[in-house]
Parts: C-alpha cells; sequence; structure tokens
C-alpha cells in the first residue's frame, strides 16, 4: 500500500464504493441462499469457540474491577448492576467485533484473495457473473447475521462470568447481584448492542472482501491483503464504536 | 456466427508505465488469429482488456457493435456473455470438481434441467478428452487437464469469441500439438472468433489466419498469417526465428548500434536462417472427423495447391 495521501483517500473511495455496490446489490434476485447458509456455518464454526473463550475472563476481569472498585466506594449493592451494564454495552459489542474480524474477516480476505489471484475471480466476471453478487453479498450477510448471535452469546456468557466471579471468588451476596441486574441497564442497551453488532459486523465482511478482492502480487500478496484488512477494519470498528455510543447516549434516555 | 471485434487506438498504463499504446486491429468474425510478443509486453493485460476487466487509458473496442469500454457494469456482464475465455491456469474454483466447474456457467446463466445440464457438459468433456476425471478437484490434477477442464467450461454456453491466454504454456510438445489440433477442429466446429495470445513459434506458424506481434509497447504488426511469415521487418524475423540477433533483448530492448552490428554479422554468415525459415509451414488442418464448413474447404484447397506443384517439379 502506498503510503501517499491520494493513495489513502483513493483506497478509502474505492472501499465506500464497493460498500455502496454491496448496498445495491442485496436486494437483487436470486439470492444466492446457499452460499449465504455455508458462510454462515463457516463464520459461525470459526468463531464460536473462540468467543466463548476470550467472553469468560472478559467477564471476569469487568467483575474483578468493578467488584473492588464498588467495595472501595460502598456500593457492592450495585456491582451487579454495573457489571450486567459494563458487559452489555460495551464488552460484548467489541469482543464481537474482535472476533469476527479476527476470525471470520481473515478467512473472508484470504478466502478472496486466493481466488483473486488464481485468476478465478476474473475467470467468474467473464463468465458474466458478478462477484459483489455472488461472492460478497452472501458473505457480508452472513457476518452480520453471525456477529449478532454471537453478540448474544457473548452478553450471556460474559454475565454469568461475572455472577460467578463476583459471587464465588469475591464473596459477593448472590440476592444482591441477582437484585440489581436492572437497575441501570434497560432493554434498550441489549437493542443498541445487537444494532453495534450487526453493523461490525458489516463492516468486517466489506473490508475483509475489499481487500481480498484487490488482492495482488501472489501469495504474498494474500498475505499482506490479510494483514492490512485485519488493521483497517479494527480501526474503523473502533472509530464506529465511538460513534454509535455517543449517540445512543444522545438518543436513549438513560436511568437513575 | 462468430462476432467480429474492432479495436482501436487502444493505450494503456499502469502509473507512469505505458504498457502499449495506440494498438489498432481487426478480428475478422469466426477466423484464428494469434497475438505474439516476448514475455511482459502486457499480451495478458490486451486480453484482460478486451472482455472489459481493465479500463484502457484511450480507445475503442467494439465487440458486435457495442463499445466494450464504455458499458456501464451490468451492460457489461451482458457482453461477456458472448465470451469464452480460456485463462493461463484455467482459472478453475478451487472448491468445486470438474464437473461442478464446467456446470457453473450453465446453473447460473440457464434454466435447464440437470439432466440436460449433464448432457452438454459431458459433451464438452469428451471434447477436450476429460471423460472420467468429473469428480476430481482441480488441485488434484495436472497443468493440462486444468487447462483442458477451463477450456471445457469457456465452451460451455456456445461463446461467439473465445481468447486463449498462452494455451501451450507449461505444456510438452506433444500436448501442444494436440492442443493446436483441438482449437483448429473447434474453430471448424463451432465457428467462433479464435484470439490466442502466446509466445510459442510453432504454433503461431500452423494454427492462426491472422498473426500480429507486440513489441515495445506496440503492435509492430497484424496481419494475414503469409504477410507476417515472409515479412522482412527485423523484429518480426527476430521472434519468428526465435534468435539473439535482432532488436529484441534479454531486458526488453537493445541499443540501435548494437543491433545494426549483430544484424550486419547476421548478414555475413549467408543468411543465416535456417533453410525454409521464411517458407510457409502448412496450416493444421481440421481433423477427419470433423465436417468442414465452407471457409476451412477453401483453406484446404490452398493448403493443398503448392504442395501439389512442388511435387510435380520433383517429378
Amino acid at each position: 500500500m502506498s503510503l501517499s495521501p491520494t493513495g489513502a483517500l483513493r483506497h478509502s473511495g474505492h472501499l465506500f464504493a464497493m460498500a455502496l455496490d454491496v448496498l445495491r446489490t442485496v436486494p437483487r434476485r436470486p439470492f444466492q441462499l446457499r452460499e449465504f447458509i455455508q458462510q454462515a456455518w463457516f463464520i459461525a464454526s470459526v468463531t464460536i469457540l473462540p468467543t466463548a473463550l476470550v467472553s469468560i475472563p472478559f467477564g471476569a476481569v469487568i467483575a474483578l474491577q468493578i467488584g473492588s472498585l464498588t467495595r472501595q466506594l460502598g456500593a457492592q449493592s450495585f456491582s451487579g448492576a454495573a457489571s450486567v451494564l459494563a458487559v452489555l454495552r460495551e464488552a460484548s459489542p467489541i469482543v464481537t467485533a474482535l472476533l469476527i474480524a479476527g476470525a471470520g474477516g481473515t478467512a473472508i480476505c484470504a478466502d478472496l484473495g486466493a481466488r483473486k489471484i488464481r485468476e478465478e475471480i476474473d475467470a467468474m466476471q467473464v463468465l458474466g457473473i458478478d462477484p459483489i453478487h455472488r461472492l460478497v453479498v452472501p458473505r457480508v450477510l452472513a457476518s452480520m447475521v453471525v456477529a449478532v448471535l454471537l453478540n448474544g452469546l457473548v452478553s450471556v456468557v460474559g454475565v454469568a462470568g461475572g455472577y460467578f466471579f463476583n459471587v464465588i471468588l469475591q464473596n459477593g451476596t448472590p440476592g444482591a447481584y441477582l437484585a440489581s441486574f436492572t437497575t441501570l441497564a434497560q432493554l434498550s442497551d441489549l437493542w443498541a448492542a445487537e444494532l453495534k453488532a450487526l453493523v461490525f459486523g458489516a463492516i468486517a465482511a466489506i473490508v475483509a472482501s475489499y481487500k481480498g478482492l484487490t488482492a495482488k502480487g501472489g501469495p504474498k500478496g494474500v498475505g499482506d491483503a490479510v494483514n492490512q484488512s485485519v488493521v483497517i477494519t479494527f480501526m474503523l470498528l473502533f472509530v464506529t464504536n465511538f460513534v454509535m455510543t455517543a449517540v445512543y447516549f444522545q438518543v436513549v434516555p438513560q436511568r437513575g | 456466427m462468430g462476432v467480429e471485434i474492432c479495436v482501436e487506438g487502444l493505450t494503456k498504463s499502469f502509473g507512469h508505465q505505458v504498457i502499449w499504446q495506440d494498438v489498432s486491429l481487426t478480428l475478422p468474425a469466426g477466423e484464428v488469429s494469434v497475438l505474439l510478443g516476448p514475455s511482459g509486453t502486457g499480451k495478458s493485460v490486451f486480453l484482460k482488456t478486451l472482455v472489459g476487466l481493465l479500463k484502457p487509458d484511450r480507445g475503442s473496442v467494439r465487440v458486435a457493435g457495442r463499445d466494450i469500454t464504455t458499458l456501464r457494469e451490468h451492460e457489461l456482464y451482458e457482453v461477456r456473455k458472448l465470451f469464452g475465455v480460456l485463462f493461463q491456469d484455467g482459472a478453475l474454483f478451487g472448491s468445486m470438481n470438474l464437473y461442478d466447474n464446467i456446470a457453473f456457467p450453465l446453473r447460473e446463466h440457464t434454466r435447464k434441467s440437470e439432466s440436460e445440464i449433464r448432457r452438454i457438459v459431458l459433451e464438452k468433456m469428451d471434447m477436450v478428452g476429460l471423460i472420467g476425471a468429473e469428480e476430481k478437484l482441480p488441485g488434484e490434477i495436472s497443468g493440462g487437464m486444468r487447462k483442458r477442464a477451463g477450456l471445457a467450461r469457456a465452451l460451455v454456453l456456445d461463446p461467439e469469441v473465445i481468447l486463449f491466454d498462452e494455451p501451450d504454456s507449461g505444456l510438452d510438445p506433444v500436448r501442444v500439438a494436440y492442443l493446436n489440433q483441438l482449437i483448429v477442429d473447434l474453430n471448424a466446429q463451432i465457428d467462433a472468433t479464435f484470439l490466442i495470445v502466446t509466445h510459442d513459434i510453432a504454433s503461431a506458424r500452423q494454427v492462426p489466419d491472422n498473426i500480429g506481434l507486440l513489441f515495445r509497447r506496440e503492435l509492430v504488426m497484424f496481419g494475414p498469417r503469409e504477410k507476417l511469415l515472409t515479412s522482412d521487418e527485423p523484429v518480426v524475423r527476430q521472434f519468428l526465428n526465435g534468435r539473439m540477433q535482432g532488436p529484441i533483448g534479454m531486458a526488453e530492448e537493445k541499443d540501435a548500434a548494437q543491433v545494426e552490428q549483430e544484424l550486419a554479422q547476421l548478414g555475413d554468415s549467408a543468411r543465416a536462417e535456417t533453410p525454409g525459415s521464411r517458407e510457409l509451414t502448412p496450416r493444421l488442418l481440421p481433423g477427419p472427423g470433423i465436417t468442414r464448413p465452407p471457409r476451412w474447404q477453401a483453406i484446404a484447397r490452398r493448403e493443398a495447391e503448392p504442395h501439389r506443384r512442388r511435387e510435380v517439379a520433383d517429378a
């Protein structure tokens, strides 16, 4: 990748153009159902286990931090409320994003990149088939669906992990933990988190597809493309997360 | 059948590097043309520009009256259905077996029933001699088989234009001979317009109606086979004879003085060209089992004439 400012602008432009192409191609029939199911299954299979394994310690860390913080402040009765809030609002979309980009996105990028340098993509275009419609749209949709489902998984595992560490290891009271569950968190937090996961899934898949479809320069080019796709996705995801969180606090009235 | 492709003033560059400029040629409908050129002269880029995979900087490519370079994306996909392209390594889909690869365009573009698809796919596989390899994955077969499978896939939609990107690279001479025969047979059977990009001189001498030569970012010459094979243009002579003396150097080109000197030396050694190199190699004709359309009957008659005359002279 060139480091000139015009080069960076051009790449952003192409990426954005492809995102628009994907959006425009989504309603086009026939929908590639087979490819969608295969991809959803594939992305789920490479992300579920690492997601569960990451979200347990993640929930534990949050529980530990909040446990000691609430003890210092003398607000132990709120430890459940705070830890649910933290897991639900921030931890789960971020964990989902990292895994969708790190496990799902890299797989998509490597797959499409390998096809690109073997001229399979060119062959497909010459056969009159639009790779955006045939390959990218099913992947983007699959990634979005799996991200939403993963977000649910992370929330459950994270909250359960938090409960375990707070109650068993920090001698919190189960009753207080459970009773304060909904004092701060509300249902709209869950919706917002799912919306974030949906957007993160789309961004990860679009960036991975873009980098894969523009890979060039042989096998090394595919490696570079995967590397860049992870870096770009992470940057975009954290910026998007910030913007969506800021908007959320403006739009949804908070409790308490 | 077959459509004419009219290329005018085509120029392509990547960044500041000009690949070729001002290329104009017409591929006559139904004829076989060969585009020759040293490695790295942008022959593959030219093919990709013809099917609209790459956009040229200037110029036009008219296929069946429509300019490829100005078409919108969805119109381009329509026009591309006229094309069959054989990529260098076959470009088969690695995740599908050969049968599914060849059936792919039919399943995507037609509403044919599975049994009809099966009939067409097996017919094309028979044509390229791949019967029995339906279940193989592209990774499990040799380069030659991948090329033939790629060809079968390119043929399956009955294209009007078939483009071959180095069909003979990486194949042994015997397989190249079979492939050349296959190309000629195909042309007699389906009557499409063929463009073969290659640097194999032997194939270029036997197979085509027209030959073009790309060198130094330009189309040096394009015309009927006879014209190029008997041409006195130094670049053409050097390339067709595969010798070191001449304008083409290891790193693309040489300086003029050196070329002069080399050509003078070559002249001293009494027209050092191998005897008969300027003679017309006999054309490859469709095999005995193929019914020849009028165009090929005429070619066969023309081919037969000089030989007969020589035999008479010998007697």
